[in-house]
C-alpha cells in the first residue's frame, strides 16, 4: 500500500501508515524481528486513545456510577452511559436500553440462555443453530435442550465452507423456538446469510440470536435490518479493553427476561423478604459494572466510525484476496473457507498435512508472526473438516500485504525446515 | 536472520523421530490402554501397555500431533520398553523434571540418555504440553488411572 503520511484519510481506502502509529504495541519487536499481529479473530490491539480513556477515567474521575450525588459519581455515569449510547447507535439498536453490558460475547449468550431461553424454551422445541458455531454458541444450548427436553437441530457445512441451506424449509420449522446462528465464522471467515435465516425464523414464530462477536468489528451490523431479537459481542475484538462485551436484546423480549444475577444495582426495592427489580437495562447488572472498560470500548468505537466500517470491510477484502491468491502458490497447503473474499471476513485459516499447526506456530512466532493454532474453540467442525488442528491467520485495519508477504514466506520456510531430507 | 535458531527445538533426532515415529501401531490385546488429549491444539493420543510380570514387554501408540509431541511419544516407548514399571516410573520423574525445569528433582541424565535431547523443548513454555503428553498418558497406565488424561487436568 502506497500512502504518503500528509495524504488526509481517503474515503475509500483506509491510510494503514497512519493508523499503524497509533497503535503503540505494533512498533515492538519479537525474537528480534518486527511483530506482524495476525491473531485478530482472537483479540484486536487498542490504540493510544483507549488507552487513555482508561488513564482518564482512573486518574480523573474514578467513582462508582448510578449512585452518590457527587460530581465524580455524575461524570462516571455520564460516561458509561454515553458509551452505551454509543454501542446501541454502533449496531443501530433502537435504544441505548437494549445494550447490556457483559464481560464478553460468551457471558452474553449465557444471560439469553439463562434468563430467556430457561423461560421460555419447552419441552418439544426445537433449537436451530449451524455446523460451525463458536463452542460459546453451542455448550450453552446442549444444556438448555438438556435442562429443557428440547432439541438441537443444525444447518451443516458445505464443503466450501459456506452453510449448506438445501434442507433449511425442513430444519426451520414450526418446532423451532430458536435460531441461534454466528454471522462471521471464527474457524473459516465465512459470512452467514443471517438476515435471510432471520426472517426464515421469525415467518415461523421463532426469536434470533445472531453471534456477533467476528462480524460487529469488521463489517457494518445493523441490528433492525437482520430483525434479530439478540446480538451478542466482545469489546476485546474491536479495539477495546478485554472485559467489557455487549448483549442488544430487542425491548419486549428484554421485558419478558428474568436477570441471571441479582443483588445491588438491579433491584428499584428492597424489604427484608422480597425486592423488585430495577429498570431496564439495570436490572441485568448485578453489581457494580465494569466502568472503565465500557468507557474505553466507547472510545474504541470512536476510533472505528472516524475510519467507516464500510472501508474496514473493503480493506479486510483486499488482504484477504491477496493472501488466498499468495497461498495458491504454496501446493502443499490446503486454505479452508469460501473461495470468494466478499463471502468471508478476513480470516484465513491454513493447513499442511507435513507440517502439524502447532510446528507452524513456532516456526511463524521466530519470524514475528503472530497466528492462532488448534481447533479455535470449533471442535466439532473441526472434526468435520478432518483436521486436528489449523493455524488462522486473521486481519484487522492495521495490517498490511507486506504483512501477508512475510507470513507467507514464513511458511514457505517450515515447510523447507519439515520436509523429508531437507536437513 | 534465519529460523535455524529453531535446531535446538527440533534437532535431528527429533524430526527423525517425528517423520518416522517408532512403535507406532496398534497393539490388540494390550493390558492396558490409555487415551491422552490436549485440549489447546486437539491433539490425541491411544498407548498401549503390554506387561511380563513387572516388565514392559511392549508399548506403542496411535494418535495425531505436532513433530515435538510425536518424537517424544516415539522416544519415549523406546526407553521403558523392556524395563520394569518403577524403573519407567523413575524416567517418567527424570524427564518431567528436565522438561519443567523442576529444580526440586534430582536429574538422572545418564538414565536419561538420549531423551536429552528433548530439553530444547524448556525453553518453548507454550510446547512443553506437547512433549509431557505421551508421558502422562505412560505414567497413568502404569499407575493404572482410570479416565483420559489431560495436559490441562491437575
Amino acid at each position: 500500500m502506497t500512502v504518503s503520511r500528509e495524504q488526509a484519510p481517503s474515503k475509500h481506502r483506509l491510510d494503514v501508515a497512519r493508523i499503524r502509529k497509533d497503535f503503540p504495541i505494533l512498533s515492538r519487536k519479537v525474537n528480534g524481528v518486527p511483530l506482524v499481529y495476525l491473531d485478530n479473530a482472537a483479540t484486536s490491539q487498542k490504540p493510544r486513545s483507549v488507552i487513555q480513556s482508561l488513564v482518564d477515567y482512573y486518574e480523573g474521575y474514578n467513582s462508582n456510577v448510578h449512585r452518590g450525588v457527587h460530581t465524580l459519581s455524575m461524570e462516571a455515569t455520564n460516561a458509561m452511559e454515553e458509551a452505551r449510547a454509543k454501542v446501541a447507535a454502533f449496531v443501530n439498536a433502537e435504544s441505548p436500553d437494549c445494550i447490556i453490558w457483559t464481560r464478553n460475547t460468551t457471558e452474553a449468550i449465557n444471560v439469553v440462555a439463562k434468563g430467556w431461553a430457561m423461560q421460555h424454551v419447552k419441552a418439544g422445541d426445537e433449537i436451530v443453530t449451524t455446523g460451525m458455531e463458536h463452542h460459546s454458541n453451542l455448550v450453552p444450548w446442549q444444556q438448555v435442550a438438556r435442562e429443557r427436553g428440547a432439541k438441537l437441530r443444525f444447518l451443516p457445512v458445505a464443503a466450501d465452507g459456506s452453510l449448506d441451506l438445501s434442507e433449511v424449509d425442513s430444519i426451520i420449522s414450526a418446532r423451532t423456538r430458536l435460531l441461534t446462528v454466528v454471522q462471521m465464522s471464527n474457524s473459516l471467515g465465512t459470512i452467514n446469510p443471517v438476515k435471510e435465516l432471520a426472517a426464515r425464523a421469525r415467518a415461523v414464530g421463532a426469536t434470533v440470536l445472531v453471534d456477533g462477536a467476528q462480524s460487529v468489528p469488521h463489517m457494518p451490523v445493523d441490528v433492525q435490518d437482520i430483525d434479530c431479537d439478540f446480538l451478542a459481542f466482545s469489546g476485546h475484538k474491536m479495539l477495546g479493553p478485554t472485559g467489557i462485551g455487549a448483549l442488544y436484546a430487542r425491548h419486549e423480549v428484554l421485558e419478558q427476561m428474568e436477570p441471571m444475577l441479582v443483588g445491588g444495582e438491579m433491584v428499584l426495592e428492597v424489604t427484608y423478604e422480597d425486592a423488585t427489580w430495577n429498570d431496564l437495562p439495570m436490572r441485568f447488572e448485578a453489581g457494580t459494572p465494569n466502568i472503565a472498560d465500557a468507557i474505553g470500548l466507547g472510545a474504541a468505537i470512536d476510533y472505528l466510525q472516524a475510519l467507516g466500517m464500510d472501508q474496514i470491510r473493503g480493506h479486510e477484502i483486499e488482504l484477504t484476496r491477496y493472501a488466498l491468491d499468495a497461498f495458491k502458490e504454496l501446493e502443499e497447503v490446503d486454505v479452508y473457507g469460501p473461495p470468494d473474499p466478499q463471502a468471508r471476513g478476513g480470516v484465513v485459516p491454513f493447513h499442511s498435512a507435513s507440517v502439524h499447526a502447532h510446528d507452524v506456530g513456532t516456526v511463524l512466532d521466530r519470524r514475528g508472526v503472530a497466528v492462532r493454532t488448534g481447533h479455535h474453540c470449533t471442535m466439532p467442525l473441526m472434526r468435520t473438516l478432518g483436521v486436528a488442528a489449523t493455524a488462522r491467520a486473521s486481519f484487522y485495519i492495521y495490517n498490511t500485504v507486506e504483512e501477508v508477504d512475510v507470513l507467507v514466506d514464513a511458511m514457505k520456510e517450515a515447510l523447507r525446515y519439515f520436509s523429508d531430507g531437507a536437513r | 536472520m534465519s529460523i535455524y535458531d529453531l535446531d535446538d527445538l527440533y534437532q535431528d533426532v527429533v524430526l527423525d523421530h517425528s517423520r518416522r515415529p517408532r512403535n507406532f501401531r496398534k497393539v490388540e490385546d494390550a493390558d492396558r490402554t490409555q487415551e491422552a488429549y490436549n485440549p489447546l491444539c486437539g491433539d490425541q493420543l491411544k498407548l498401549y501397555v503390554v506387561f511380563d510380570g513387572d516388565v514392559i514387554s511392549d508399548i506403542a501408540f496411535e494418535g495425531t500431533g505436532c513433530a515435538i509431541s510425536k518424537a517424544s511419544a516415539s522416544m519415549m516407548t523406546e526407553s521403558v520398553k523392556g524395563k520394569s514399571i518403577e524403573k519407567a516410573q523413575e524416567i517418567f520423574e527424570s524427564f518431567r523434571a528436565m522438561i519443567t525445569m523442576d529444580e526440586d528433582v534430582d536429574i538422572d541424565r545418564d538414565e536419561l540418555g538420549d531423551l536429552g535431547i528433548l530439553e530444547g523443548v524448556s525453553a518453548y513454555p507454550t510446547r512443553i504440553k506437547c512433549a509431557t503428553l505421551s508421558w502422562h498418558a505412560m505414567h497413568a497406565a502404569l499407575a493404572d488411572d482410570e479416565g483420559t488424561v489431560s495436559t490441562e487436568a491437575s
